[in-house]
Order: C-alpha cells, then structure tokens, then sequence
C-alpha cells in the first residue's frame, strides 16, 4: 500500500473510539447525581485551582530534550550513510558529539540535571 | 529459497487483482481499505484482550497465585468480561472539567497507536505500509501519544491528574532520546532506515548476535527505555496507585477509561514489535551458521510464528520488570536517564560506528 493509506489508519482508529463512545453515551443506564461530576479526589469538595504554575522542573527537562531530539533526528539521515562515507563520517560525529557533549557537561554543572 | 511458500505478497497481490476483475480502480481501493481497517480493527481489539489476560496471569505467576479463573476456561474470557463491563458503564465528565480537550484525548492516544501499527512488519509481505523512513515514522507516531496523555491529565481538572500527566511527560520526553539514539546505533548496522531492509539484511545473522558488543548494549538500553515510554513497569509513576489515585486517567470512567488501557498495551506491542525487528531479526527464522539441517528445520516454521514467538518473550520480559522491580521516584528516573542512559548511548554510537568502519561485527 502506499504511504497515501496512512489516513485509513488514522480513520479507522476514529471510527473505533467514535462508534464505542457514542454506543456507551446511548445504551448504558444514567442515573443523575450532582456528586458524581465533582473531581475524584479524597471524598471533600475540591479546595483551590487545578490549573496553576507548575514546579519549573519539568520545564527544564523539556527543553534539555528539545535540544537532544534535534540533535538525533540530524543523527538519523547520517547512521543511513556511515558505511558509504567511512572514516570522515567517524570524525565528523566525533566532532558533533564533542560540542553535545559540552553541552551536556555543561547542564550537569549548572545542576540543571539535578531534581528539586 | 525454503521460505517463499510462507510469503504473503502473492496473497495480497492476488487478492488485488482478484478484486480488480470485477470493480473500478476506486472500488478496489474502498475494498482494500475495508479489509485492512477491519483486520486491524480486529487485531488490536483481540491482541489487546490477549495481553491484558497475560499481563494478570504472569503477574499471578510472580506473585504464586492462580490469576483470573473463573470465566471461562482458565479466566481466558475474564478481559471479554471486562471490557463488556466497561462498555456498558455510564460516561461521566466532570463539570469542571475542559469538555473538548477531555473527549479529544482518548482519541489521540489511540489514533498514534493505530498509526504506529502501520509500519509494524508482521511476516513477508504482511506489512501495511513499508516505509523507506520506517524506523523514524514509528519513533515520531509514538512519541505523540504523549500529547494525549499530557491532555488527558490537564483537561480533568483534577489534582492528581495533573501531577501523574506532568511526571508522565517528562518522564516519556526524556526516555524518547534513549529509544531514538539505541535505534541510531542499530541504523548504522543496518545501513537503512526501511523496516524490510533491516530485516533482510538479518537473514544471516540477527543483530543481536552480528552487531558485537554496542549491539547488545543498545538492546539492553532499548528495553529499559521502552519500558519507559510505555509508563509501564518499574516507570509507571504516572499512574502511581497509591500515591495518584490513577493518574493521568483518575477521571475517565467506562469506556473512555479502556481506551487508554488499550493504548498502554498496543504501545507495549509496538515496543516489542520494534526490538524484535532491529535486534531480534523480525520474522527472520533462527540460523546457527552452516548447520544446513538444523537452519532447514528453523525455515519450516512460518515466518508470523517467529515474529510473534518474539515478541510475545520481549513483552514477558517487560513485565517480569513490572513485577520485579519496585516503583523509581521521579528524581531517579530522571537522573536514569540523563545522567546514565544518554552518556552511554553517545559512545555507544561512537562504538558502534567505529566497529562497522572496521569491519569487525560479524
């Protein structure tokens, strides 16, 4: 099949969830109770917002990983290519992950590795 | 060649042109579409009862217990329970909750799952789209089922989804270089990124056993950070039970809820499947060298049998993790991953690529 079936996948995976969420919105019994649409939380109404600043270190993480996924999807085109290029490819990531590498030490240095 | 009998292009290309005697161009194409959609359709939905079965049986077996035995045979029908069950549940959406984001999430978790199966090989020719950029289209479609799982736990407005979805997302984010830098290094083996390709060149040999050391050091590395990216085992502290109620998904109920339990395990198979095609040989029978009778033999099993013989071992290892180790903090995880797992991947490719330039792997 060519690559254009993709959207068959992506079609049938909406069917799946549509048809199965429309059955158990039609079928099933409801029973009304103002309690059951409270959060799921310790039995008390829910106290203070939800929705606030986060602890700032998984932003962190975020974007150390935002730095290191480019670096692998340029790793990508050249793993295809190592054996026709040879030893210039070797070199050349050696020099690429040198400056990771800093990068990286660098990051480790500035705790920014550290969890707190 | 022993094994031609066992391929599966000549079904297709039959059942193509058998349909193309009596339709259109548009309807052979309606007619394909309809039959691959069902078969998945019908794949995901049996494969995930099956693993949701095993994953309670092995885990009754590590813990001496006899596991689900009352429907049916041996419990074999207890998940066709289940999922009847949750079928039938009442959906309920929390007031506060972001309605659209909250129904849009299990939609995606499914829809990346679904488009991940796409590429997965399953035996000769039984492949539904063979991408020459197979290995990183997997690695990208599963890396978005994150998104939904970031959703899910915002959406709900609910505390504890919120925490479970926010450690989720790092964790999943940070355990993705892992799985993308063990697929580089098996690539440069490989030489090809289209999944047939990678599995071809292991007629000789699987990876594993051809690729020398970082071979086995990338497999090693590819297990623990799968397991990972599937918020499973010793990882899974996004949906902590006892300390998060149920994580990213405490408020989805019925249905919604199995979808997102669904997902989790077509993730593990995609996982496996994943391993077992850059380590393991995909469907490649087992040869040991020049023993022409014994590698005869290995040839007779069809070739879906070894696919799944595979991958059903890597997923029993995966759970042995679960139910081996005990639950990381998310402070450990992290430190796992950036501080271990990352620095030897980096010289594992340095490894690797020096081994294939020198023509020292097998």
């Amino acid at each position: 099949m060519a690559s254009e079936s993709l959207i068959l996948f992506f079609i049938t995976a909406v069917v799946l969830v549509g048809s199965a969420l429309i059955f158990s919105n039609l079928v099933p019994p409801k029973s009304a109770n103002p309690a059951k649409f409270e959060p799921y939380e310790c039995g008390i109404e829910t106290y203070g917002e939800t929705w606030l600043q986060y602890t700032v270190g998984y932003y962190i993480f975020a974007i150390l990983f935002l730095i290191f996924d480019v670096e692998a999807v340029f790793l990508f085109p050249w793993a295809t290519i190592v054996r026709e290029t040879g030893m210039t490819a070797f070199i050349e990531i050696l020099i690429f992950f040198t400056i990771l590498g800093l990068g990286l030490l660098y990051a480790w240095k500035k705790h920014a590795l550290k969890w707190e | 060649m022993a094994f031609d009998i066992y391929d599966f292009t000549s079904l297709t290309s039959s059942i193509h042109e058998g349909l193309a005697t009596f339709l259109p161009p548009v309807g052979v194409l309606v007619a394909e579409w309809l039959l691959v959609g069902i078969s998945v359709l019908l794949f995901v939905a049996v494969f995930g009862l099956i693993l949701v079965y095993l994953e309670r049986k092995v885990c009754a077996l590590f813990q001496q217990r006899l596991g689900p035995m009352r429907v049916g045979k041996w419990g074999l029908l207890q998940t066709v329970a289940d999922f009847i069950k949750l079928l039938m549940k009442e959906l309920i959406t929390p007031n506060k909750a972001d309605k659209f984001l909250y129904n849009l999430a299990p939609f995606i978790v499914i829809i990346v799952t679904f488009m991940a199966i796409a590429a997965i090989p399953f035996a000769k020719g039984l492949q539904a789209i063979d991408f020459d950029i197979g290995v990183l289209y997997v690695s990208a479609v599963a890396s978005l089922g994150v998104i939904g799982i970031l959703l899910a736990g915002w959406s709900s407005n609910n505390k504890y989804s919120l925490i479970g979805a926010m450690r989720s997302g790092a964790q999943i984010i940070s355990y993705e270089l892992s799985v993308g830098l063990s697929l580089i290094t098996m690539i440069i083996l490989a030489g090809s990124m289209q999944i047939s390709e990678i599995i071809q060149a292991q007629s000789t040999g699987w990876f594993i056993f051809t690729g020398h050391i970082p071979a086995i050091i990338a497999f090693i590395v590819f297990l623990i950070a799968g397991t990972a990216e599937t918020n499973r085992g010793p990882f899974d502290l996004a949906e902590a039970e006892s300390e998060l109620t149920a994580g990213f998904h405490t408020e989805y109920s019925g249905i919604k809820f199995a979808f997102f339990f669904l997902a989790e395990y077509v993730n593990l198979f995609i996982v496996s499947a994943m391993a077992t095609v850059l380590f393991l040989g995909g469907w490649m029978p087992f040869h040991v060298g020049s023993f022409e009778g014994f590698n005869a033999v290995m040839d007779f099993v069809p070739p879906i049998f070894w696919f799944f013989g595979k991958v059903m071992f890597v997923i029993f290892v995966i759970m042995w993790f679960k139910w081996t180790f005990p639950r990381l903090r998310i402070d450990q995880i992290l430190t796992l991953e950036w501080k271990y797992l990352l620095p030897i991947n980096l010289l594992n490719i340095l490894l690797m690529t020096l081994i294939v330039l020198m023509g020292w792997h097998f």
